[in-house]
């Protein structure tokens, strides 16, 4: 890549930082540039959060329905997956997947409710009280 | 050391953890191209079935903290890394490190990396950054793909060293112990064998779906990827091949632009027309992956998706397999001289 052509759009790290890219000077060196984005990577990145949003709002609406607990949604919101979740929480799948049942959720310890408050940043009030 | 520090930005986070690391005991020489170089940085896999965040596991890379111990082994640098059971251990062996103004290199989860844009924060473990102090209980951080140095409370620190899931930190921490005396011909001979080491692991890796092959894998199953996932999934899955190869972190074309680098620099100590023709090479197999991802964004995009255009995506990658294969030949048979 030739240095003109080192592309300056807009992203989301912009106001934040630049990246840095090596780049082909007049005379064929290799030197460093400075890029605040490329529109092509800004959209794949974009596209990813396209899926993430799609999960949130499907669960959301199980959440209100009362299908599913808001553990079920606060795993989507946190970009996790069951297997994430549950190596921060230290359950099962299975286990996981039963708290994701509303009356399994409400009869849940403290305790263990302490766990996924912690890996959702959150205190075990206001997980309790969540509503999506 | 803490006097004195100086922030250097780098296009890929381990590399520049190694510049940092090594400038900061005296190792005036090196700059993130050679430490890519010297690290065998440049890898390309595709491992099958396996899924990593509901997408096809690829890298353009190779294995993470393979760049830094691979660096100082062959620059006779002597290095410690320790990971920690116990958290409260972890942040002792951290702290008691720069109280001896020692610059610690730390594995890091980029989900609670408060200082990066929300939308960058998925659950990635395998960012690197460098700690050069402490004051009023804050740590001073350097990440290298940032401009300017920033900070992490002690919280904010101990919860990204101890992300969870895939390549989970477990508090990492790395740092130099001794840094003896690097002279011209170390270098040279660092080089080589980065260079060989990079050919072994490109060219003559066992199975289809690692080294220049993976790429062929990758173009092969591209093509059925239309009629098997349908559109809207083949396009999450060039989104992700995207991400992995142009985001930051990677100084775009999937590393290719920083091999190329070193390549040249290499070609000037070495004196070498060979290794500088290859390094062309290596930009052109750059310009060809940034092409690849503008025709894959056309598909994520919903703009171009019909079959014929997954086949162009597939024949691009079929072509860098090409040039990748001959110019990491054409390194085999160098038999460079320190």
């Amino acid at each position: 890549m030739k240095r003109q052509e080192l592309p300056q759009d807009s992203s989301a790290l912009n106001n934040i930082t630049r990246e840095l890219h090596y780049v082909k000077d007049e005379d064929g060196k290799y030197r460093t540039g400075l890029s605040t984005g490329w529109e092509i990577k800004s959209s794949a990145l974009d596209n990813a959060w396209e899926e993430v949003n799609d999960h949130i709002k499907e669960a959301e609406r199980l959440v209100k329905s009362g299908d599913k607990s808001p553990i079920y949604v606060l795993m989507f919101i946190n970009r996790m997956d069951l297997s994430i979740l549950s190596s921060y929480t230290g359950y099962w799948k299975l286990c996981i997947k039963q708290h994701f049942k509303p009356s399994v959720f409400a009869k849940l310890s403290d305790k263990k409710l302490k766990k996924y408050a912690d890996a959702f940043n959150m205190g075990v009030e206001e997980l309790k009280n969540y509503k999506a | 050391m803490q006097n004195g520090f100086e922030h250097i930005q780098s296009a890929h986070c381990e590399n520049g953890v190694v510049v940092m690391l090594l400038k900061s005991n005296g190792i005036d020489f090196i700059n993130e191209p050679l430490a890519f170089g010297i690290g065998s940085g440049l890898f390309y896999c595709h491992i099958p079935f396996l899924k990593l965040n509901n997408a096809p596991a690829i890298s353009f890379r190779t294995m993470p903290g393979r760049i830094f111990k691979q660096s100082c082994k062959y620059l006779n640098i002597e290095f410690d890394s320790k990971r920690f059971r116990s958290e409260t251990k972890a942040k002792e062996c951290l702290d008691s490190l720069l109280e001896n103004n020692i610059n610690v290199g730390c594995q890091v989860g980029v989900f609670n990396l408060s200082y990066l844009p929300v939308e960058y924060r998925f659950h990635f473990n395998a960012h690197n950054i460098v700690i050069y102090g402490k004051e009023n209980g804050n740590y001073k951080i350097s990440d290298t793909i940032m401009e300017a140095p920033t900070e992490l409370s002690a919280t904010e620190l101990m919860k990204c060293r101890y992300a969870k899931g895939i390549y989970a930190p477990k508090g990492h921490l790395y740092y130099v112990k001794n840094a003896g005396f690097v002279d011209d011909t170390l270098i040279k001979k660092a080089i080589i064998k980065g260079i060989n080491r990079n050919v072994r692991d490109m060219l003559h890796i066992p199975g289809n779906f690692g080294g220049v092959r993976g790429i062929k894998y990758t173009g092969k199953k591209i093509r059925k990827w239309r009629d098997d996932l349908g559109i809207r999934k083949a396009g999450k899955y060039l989104g992700h091949i995207v991400r992995m190869q142009e985001e930051i972190g990677t100084g775009g074309g999937g590393f290719r632009f920083l091999y190329a680098a070193f390549l040249q620099q290499s070609a000037e100590i070495f004196n070498n027309t060979v290794l500088s023709d290859v390094s062309d090479e290596f930009t052109k197999a750059g310009d060809m992956w940034r092409s690849s991802a503008v025709k894959m964004a056309g598909v994520f995009k919903g703009r171009t998706t019909e079959q014929h255009h997954f086949n162009e995506i597939s024949d691009l990658l079929f072509e860098i397999y090409e040039v990748e294969k001959s110019a990491f030949k054409k390194l085999s048979k160098l038999n460079l001289k320190a």
